[in-house]
């Protein structure tokens, strides 16, 4: 029986390191100036699947993407860390879309994939930090879901057990699948690229791709068939356009403003003794201690 | 109809903080708009719900009390919701952007086809202009978050969908009772009627909980440590320090992050946000997302061995030098001069 495992990943601008030359004067954020990663979550979220993949006979985990041409990277990587392959959706018809349009789109891509068994996402985006597309892709394909995961414990005779952990807690839940679960990245790390897989899809790519490279390996493409990575657009899925991109997105930007502190006025001093016992008899005198 | 909701988070009978905060909130949002301040509670044993929250000035408590309705679980809550704002049409949905809210906002939100905005530090009510359809929007919700991990501030905007729902994270916004003899009204829900019984497919199988035992929020004096403190060793000065001026340790992520001290202490855009008379930021460099959540200290006292660290420029007092030199004779010469 097959088993088939969807991972949905991200590419994200590392916000993690923004430095000086990712804002630009405008106040707006530079996203060329950020390399593009792999949503870390996501990559927490990858490896359960592996995990599962490792213990469940006949499972399979692939990677489904939304975004421009080179988030195809981000199958690739799967790719070498244990992933059997993935889905890239892309075109401008997604651009500018917010959660629930991408929650949307996502889900219709699922549906073509076909029977899905479990979902699993990252927790959250660290370019946006909303947490929202995992439950509003399982809103949308009228699935359950597990938030919050930290582990899958068990997976068997159509339920999923996951051990959940929650800012002041943890719970172990039981329920049927097919689910969409949530990885928190206090959830093991993913593994590592495996050399061989690594030199087994190195050339794994979109047809975008390969036409843009221009190389010549046609052949190689169709004797290895593996190293074809799916990429969808618009045409390629059942949908309706009015909830795709803006127009699907019920959230505008208003505006944009760059943070700024105030400076203050403050008084400086060393660690000298006096220094620190003028400093704490002036904090007593004014009461804002004692 | 078209008043504003506050979903409740309950444990143990409790309301929690974060939804007591987002009521005060939500009474100031109701009389800007003119409109009612509504809660739903939603859990068993529910008795105990109203007095918690009418003196925050809430108008209308929706009661869904069915033993399978606690501890929470996802379909049921949002089913919940999702008829009841069918019902009631809100304009404005809030809820804490807690392992609970950020689990139902988005379902809710994606049930309804209503944006949703996670994790604002801000509401206001404002106006928003179309250019390209040419239309003005009067007394919307603004949403105001940081993004692109801080660097920005975004204002956020739903011209068309309702409700207009956001999450806000625990101690955020003020807790704050309006009045504390004021007259709400109960109404209970049948639950059947909101929730059908295929929603309860999912099993609490087991279930720890811990109530906080850190008070940051609540304590006057905070003081926090970061990288600099060098290692958890050197985090028991700041617990001296604590213990001797009465306050309330802290930490920046970085120093949560290389293990000096617990998750639960950390301050900032994804700790917790704090306003204590006093705060005394040691080895902490100042970044935006750790300012983020302490800058509204009344007072700021920073020791940084670097005369040029960006938390100097927010501090009222600079003290460059080293935290091991320092904290010491903090202690030292407070312990000489009280009394
Ligand atoms: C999306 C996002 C969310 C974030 N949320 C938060 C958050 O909620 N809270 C938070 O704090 N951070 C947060 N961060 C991380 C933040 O950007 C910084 O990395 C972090 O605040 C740095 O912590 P720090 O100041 O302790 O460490 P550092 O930046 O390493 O600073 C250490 C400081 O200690 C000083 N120092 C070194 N030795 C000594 C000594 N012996 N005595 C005195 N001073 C010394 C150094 O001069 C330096 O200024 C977030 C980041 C992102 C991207
Ligand atoms: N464009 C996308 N393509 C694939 N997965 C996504 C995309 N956006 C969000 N996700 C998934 O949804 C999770 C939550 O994202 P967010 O709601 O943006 O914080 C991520 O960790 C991903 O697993």
């Amino acid at each position: 029986m097959s088993f088939n495992i969807v991972v949905l990943a991200k590419q994200v601008p590392d916000t993690r390191n923004v430095g000086k030359d990712a804002m630009k004067a405008d106040g707006t954020v530079n996203r060329a100036a950020l390399p593009a990663i792999y949503n870390p979550e996501d990559l927490n979220a990858l490896e359960q699947a592996l995990r599962l993949k490792s213990k469940i006979e006949g499972a399979t985990v692939h990677v489904l993407t939304m975004g421009p041409a080179r988030a195809a990277e981000i199958i690739r990587e799967s790719m070498y860390r244990g992933a059997d392959g993935g889905y890239l959706l892309s075109g401008r018809e997604f651009a500018g879309s917010d959660t629930l349009a991408t929650s949307y789109a996502l889900a219709c891509a699922i549906r073509k994939i076909g029977k899905v068994d479990i979902i699993i996402c990252g927790r959250q985006a660290i370019d946006g930090d909303t947490a929202q597309v995992g439950p509003q892709v399982a809103e949308k394909l009228g699935m359950p879901q597990i938030t919050y995961a930290e582990e899958i414990l068990d997976c068997s005779n159509q339920k999923i057990t996951v051990k959940r952990r929650l800012e002041r807690g943890v719970e172990v839940v039981k329920g049927p699948i097919p689910m969409v679960v949530t990885v928190n990245s206090s959830a093991a790390s993913c593994r590592p690229r495996h050399a061989k897989l690594t030199l087994k899809y190195k050339h794994a790519a979109t047809p975008t791709e390969k036409q843009d490279s221009g190389s010549d390996y046609t052949d190689l493409y169709s004797t290895h068939p593996y190293l074809n990575i799916n990429e969808w657009g618009v045409s390629d899925i059942e949908h309706d356009i009015k909830w795709l991109g803006l127009s699907g997105s019920p959230t505008k930007v208003k505006q944009i403003e760059n943070v700024v502190f105030t400076a203050k006025e403050s008084k400086k001093m060393t660690a000298a003794d006096n220094d620190i016992e003028d400093l704490m008899k002036e904090l007593i005198a004014n009461h804002t201690i004692g | 109809m078209n008043n504003i909701i506050v979903y409740l988070e309950i444990e143990d009978g409790i309301v929690g903080d974060v939804s007591l905060e987002l009521l005060t909130k939500g009474r100031t949002l109701a009389d800007q708009l003119k409109c009612k301040l509504e809660a739903v509670a939603a859990g068993h044993k529910l008795d105990g719900i109203g007095a918690q929250v009418f003196p925050f000035g809430v108008d209308t408590l929706y009661v869904a009390d069915d033993a399978r309705l606690a501890p929470y679980t996802t379909l049921p809550h949002t089913s919940l919701l999702v008829n009841l704002f069918k019902e009631e049409k809100p304009q404005i949905a809030l809820m804490g952007a807690t392992s609970i809210g950020r689990d139902l906002g988005p379902r809710v939100s994606s049930a309804l086809f209503s944006g949703l905005t996670a994790d604002c530090t801000s509401l206001e009510i404002g106006t928003y202009e179309d250019k390209k359809a040419g239309k003005v929007y009067d007394n919307l919700l603004y949403q105001i978050r940081p993004a692109f991990g801080g660097n920005i501030v975004a204002t956020i905007v739903n011209p068309d969908c309702r409700p207009q729902m956001a999450t806000v994270r625990e101690g955020v916004m003020k807790k704050e009772i309006c009045d504390a003899k004021f007259a709400g009204k109960t109404k209970k829900l049948e639950v059947s009627k909101y929730v059908p019984d295929t929603d309860f497919v999912i099993e609490v199988i087991e279930r720890h909980m811990e109530k906080s035992k850190v008070n940051l929020k609540g304590s006057p004096i905070v003081i926090a440590g970061g990288y600099g403190m060098g290692s958890a060793e050197n985090f028991k000065l700041l617990y001296d320090l604590a213990a001797v001026l009465g306050g309330e340790v802290g930490a920046s992520r970085a120093a949560v992050d290389s293990g000096m001290c617990e998750h639960e202490r950390q301050i900032g855009q994804t700790g917790t946000t704090v306003r204590p008379k006093l705060y005394i930021a040691c080895g902490i460099s100042g970044q935006i997302q750790h300012i983020a959540g302490m800058q509204e200290s009344a007072m700021i006292i920073a020791i940084n061995s670097d005369p040029h660290a960006p938390i100097n420029a927010i501090a009222d007092y600079v003290i460059t030098g080293t935290v091991e030199e320092v904290i010491p004779k903090m202690i030292q010469y407070y312990k000489k001069n009280s009394k």
